[in-house]
């Protein structure tokens, strides 16, 4: 964080900070924030409870705000690489906006406040998983596996894909293999997601020095990871049919969306490696965005249908 | 200290806190509301039953 330090120590000692509640907002990473509450709202649903809807909606907010304080503290920690990448360049910290002190208290506070209102208002085994989703993608993803491993992301991975579980988890007060489910589609997920985008953007990621799969093993080696990971993505969205918690039209759209996924992430792996403009790899990565929410819209249609039904 | 040597806030800065005080009272607000209506919710009516 040398450059934004400095930035503070050498010119801004005793002013008042011109950082605006925008600011602030999007130090929580509003667009990973509304996946995260999209994600936990249908590991809600599919929850074999019904909730006080009021309670549900604390939940969630609480789990939204737990996660945009995980965002706040990854963008307190990374202000040294966001600003050597086009990419991130623009967000408050390297742009000076927003003072580092400013940053990690406000992520620590926000972290604090939504593990307690889970525990408080929903239940602490919920509010633990919360915590430990904060704890991995700070200290374990951004602090030291996304610098020192390729496989940053594929660890990693696991704190993006737990906010169905806490979803779950803060209905039934349980984690059952059905929540563990969603969990592993969004953790499969994953890898492929930030790989296609690590293909079109190597650059960026060698500037700031992350070891990236693309940047370490190769493009070739990166587009064979890629299409294993769509084909276990694939097998894993239809699990839920499968196991009998979702129904036959589910597992139905999940095999037509797994089959788009593979279909992508083959046009990836015959990408010609001269090909600078990696087409197949950013219509997978917009694909990818596309599957994730249409995966779990369906979960949630299923799910909604299912309880009407019953 | 005199009050030459005092750093003036620009109106910019004072534009800027004055939003984040704006925001940081609608937060507090909103948190007091949750609590309590989450409250309510969470023990329902015999949260008020008890013996003076």
């Amino acid at each position: 964080m040398a450059l934004v330090e400095r930035k503070h120590v050498d010119g801004d000692v005793g002013r008042l900070s011109e950082a605006t509640a925008g600011d602030f907002i999007a130090l929580l990473k509003p667009r990973v924030m509304s996946l995260v509450v999209f994600t936990a709202f249908v590991g809600m649903v599919l929850a074999p409870a019904t909730p006080n809807p009021l309670l549900a909606v604390i939940a969630i907010l609480a789990i939204a705000v737990g996660a945009g304080a995980a965002g706040a503290l990854n963008m307190w920690y990374d202000a040294d690489i966001d600003a050597k990448m086009a990419r991130t360049a623009g967000r408050p910290l390297p742009r000076g906006r927003v003072a580092p002190g400013e940053a990690l208290g406000f992520g620590l506070f926000l972290s604090a406040f939504s593990v307690m209102t889970l525990g408080l208002m929903a239940n602490w085994l919920a509010a633990s998983l919360l915590a430990f989703t904060i704890f991995f993608y700070v200290v374990i993803y951004t602090m030291w596996l996304k610098r020192s491993t390729p496989q940053n992301i594929v660890i990693g991975g696991a704190a993006g894909a737990l906010p169905p579980v806490i979803g779950w988890a803060a209905i039934t007060g349980s984690v059952t293999l059905e929540s563990l489910v969603l969990f592993l589609i969004i953790f499969l997920w994953t890898p492929p997601h930030f790989w296609a985008l690590a293909l079109f953007k190597t650059g960026d990621y060698a500037r700031a020095g992350i070891p990236m799969m693309p940047n370490v093993a190769g493009e070739e080696h990166t587009k064979r990871q890629i299409f294993a990971y769509a084909v276990l993505v694939a097998a894993s969205g239809v699990l839920p049919s499968v196991l009998g918690f979702a129904g036959m039209a589910y597992g139905a759209v999940a095999a037509v969306l797994g089959g788009g996924f593979v279909w992508y992430s083959w046009h990836v792996l015959r990408m010609d490696e001269g090909d600078r403009a990696m087409g197949p790899a950013k219509a997978l990565f917009a694909y990818s965005l596309v599957y994730l929410f249409a995966i779990f819209a369906a979960l949630l249609v299923d799910g909604m249908i299912s309880r009407i039904g019953a | 200290m005199p009050d030459d040597d005092r750093i003036r806030p620009t109106e910019k800065e004072l534009k800027a806190r004055r939003n984040r005080s704006i925001a940081i009272a609608l937060a507090l607000a909103a948190f007091v509301i949750i609590v309590y209506l989450g409250s309510l919710m969470k023990l329902g009516p015999s949260l008020f039953d008890r013996a003076m």
